[in-house]
């Protein structure tokens, strides 16, 4: 009985060690962020504030249109999220559960796709924007994340439409229901778990998407988030309370996200595959 | 007989072509067609303002690729990047999981906490690192390391290529752990618990129970992860903008950093499309024999 409570609390011991590692930057962002003004690092480092003052976020709200920002982020990382996810379904389901010739090649194509980050073919990328009108839009930025972000969502919801029986379908289609029925009434509404899942990490995906908002986004209004960080940065130089004040707006939205939905996202650990940037 | 087969065909192109007719154009407008023309345009001098190959350079940009130093520099970090976060997270990554999975109180709370970097932008974690690891005595790392009597004098950790390189792995180790946490935690709860009973009335330490037991049923798992955390190694470059900006000297640069710099930068698109068409082969090579070697092993 003693031999496992030592062995338990060595157990603890261990992730406690793992869990301040991973929180005790995110609490000397706070806390700096809680600072007067530090154009100089504090010494001693300070890891809790010692005193509340949300100035610096009042500051990096005002300033530089950040408020704009933020609005731009969620605009296009709601939108390319939408489409990602309706046409991921609509194409998972074409594969899953329709034959036809050419199926097994067709999938491979997206499989090989897979393989190779997108962003090693930002040249090619960058002229078919161009031809197509489609820098400094955020219709243009939105397709552009749709496409790179589609072939990977089809082959995981794919695996999951595997799972149902077809006997399922079956049924419904002797009481008259149609392909589009069997896939609005029966699939979508049967895979909602792995929608959910796939949706909220495509979602904080596009939301942190950083090179081709960069390229492809001139006009500094248009901006989005993770830009305009790297831009705040360049202009507060060493400013790091309002720096951070303006970071920690920036990482609210994907925590808020994160904290309720984590029972999805913690339990669907094998699903989450291959979406991580 | 050929002709009802055709139509046959035909009539279930039909059926699905609704289905699958947006992805289709929307995979073969941003990731095929780039993925082909990106290798025509490396063996082409190419103007980016009328989008025109113009003269058929053979191998002219290879050849400069494969005897610039610049080159052989951005391959040698990423190579050392992608080896250390990789071994890093996949060897944390499994201590955290089987740490949790051993628990009983509190599994939740050390998942979402050490999930914690996964979900936070890499711009912001990135910028963090930077001002963790500021040079002089009033840095986060440095003051640690002085107060704990482990090192005499604080150090300027981006200011030299080895210190800086170290600096990036640790930041891809600690952003990515929580990740491979949580896939490592999923297919340890596929192991039934019988066989650590077992294992334990047969008088086996934990130690023993973990290399015989865990890290074999875990080994599909691992190889998984293997090819995730090879790609997105070597496709990463948010952090060396972030934290080193290339520097010292451009010195800290990986790959995909060199080609974005080649190409906004110094504007020289057929040049960057080489790069990008080597570092591309490289990536599919290795997830290939990784692929090949996974299902080998489970044959």
């Amino acid at each position: 009985m003693r031999q496992k409570s030592i062995n338990n609390s060595f157990l603890y011991f261990g992730l406690v060690l793992f869990a301040i590692v991973a929180i005790i930057p995110f609490l000397y962002m706070f806390s700096t962020s809680m600072l007067e003004s530090s154009y100089s690092i504090p010494f001693p480092p300070k890891l809790f504030p010692s005193r509340i003052n949300f100035s610096n976020y009042f500051t990096a709200w005002k300033s530089n249109n950040f408020g704009q920002y933020f609005a731009n982020s969620l605009l296009v990382a709601t939108s390319s999220t939408l489409i990602i996810m309706f046409v991921s379904c609509l194409s998972a389901f074409g594969f899953s559960r329709i034959k036809f010739p050419g199926r097994e090649f067709l999938f491979s194509i997206f499989l090989f796709s897979m393989m190779v980050p997108s962003i090693t073919n930002i040249t090619p990328i960058f002229t078919i924007m161009k031809s197509l009108d489609l820098i400094d839009s955020y219709f243009g930025l939105t397709l552009l994340y749709s496409g790179i972000s589609i072939a990977s969502n089809t082959y995981f919801l794919r695996n999951f439409f595997l799972i149902f029986p077809h006997e399922l379908e079956e049924a419904m289609t002797i009481d008259g229901g149609t392909r589009w029925t069997c896939f609005l009434h029966l699939l979508l509404p049967l895979s909602k778990p792995a929608i959910a899942t796939f949706g909220i990490l495509t979602f904080a995906g596009n939301w942190d998407e950083f090179l081709y908002a960069l390229i492809f986004i001139k006009t500094e209004s248009k901006r989005t988030l993770p830009i305009a960080i790297k831009l705040f940065e360049g202009q507060h130089l060493n400013n790091w309370s309002l720096i951070f004040a303006a970071s920690l707006i920036a990482i609210v939205p994907i925590l808020i996200i994160y904290i309720l939905f984590q029972k999805y996202l913690i339990k669907g650990g094998s699903l989450d595959g291959t979406l991580k940037e | 007989m050929q002709k009802e087969k055709i139509s046959r065909g035909l009539n279930q192109w039909l059926e699905v072509l609704p289905y699958i007719l947006p992805s289709l154009i929307l995979v073969t407008l941003f990731v095929i067609y780039p993925l082909i023309r990106n290798i025509q345009i490396s063996f082409f001098d190419y103007n980016i303002l009328k989008n025109k190959t113009l003269d058929f350079i053979e191998f002219k940009n290879y050849k400069k690729l494969f005897t610039s130093k610049e080159f052989y520099l951005a391959l040698r970090n990423t190579i050392i990047y992608t080896t250390a976060t990789v071994a890093g997270q996949l060897f944390f990554g499994l201590i955290l999981a089987n740490l949790i999975n051993c628990i009983k109180k509190g599994q939740t709370f050390f998942k979402v906490i050490t999930y914690l970097p996964v979900v936070t932008s890499w711009v912001v974690v990135s910028l963090l690192f930077k001002y963790i690891f500021a040079a002089g005595k009033s840095g986060l790392v440095n003051y640690f390391l002085v107060s704990l009597n482990l090192i005499s004098t604080s150090i300027a950790w981006l200011q030299n290529v080895e210190s800086a390189n170290f600096v990036l792995c640790v930041f891809g180790i600690w952003k990515g752990v929580g990740w491979t946490m949580l896939i490592y935690f999923a297919s340890l709860q596929g192991i039934s618990k019988t066989m650590y009973e077992a294992a334990v009335i047969d008088g086996a330490s934990a130690l023993q129970r973990f290399y015989k037991i865990t890290l074999p049923l875990v080994k599909n798992t691992t190889l998984y992860l293997l090819t995730v955390l090879t790609i997105g190694g070597f496709g990463a470059y948010i952090h060396v903008m972030m934290i080193t900006n290339g520097g010292p000297m451009g010195q800290t640069r990986e790959l995909m950093n060199l080609v974005y710099d080649t190409a906004f930068i110094s504007w020289n698109f057929s040049y960057a499309s080489a790069q990008a068409v080597i570092m591309g082969l490289i990536i599919f090579l290795l997830s290939f024999v990784q692929r090949k070697i996974t299902k080998e092993m489970e044959n």
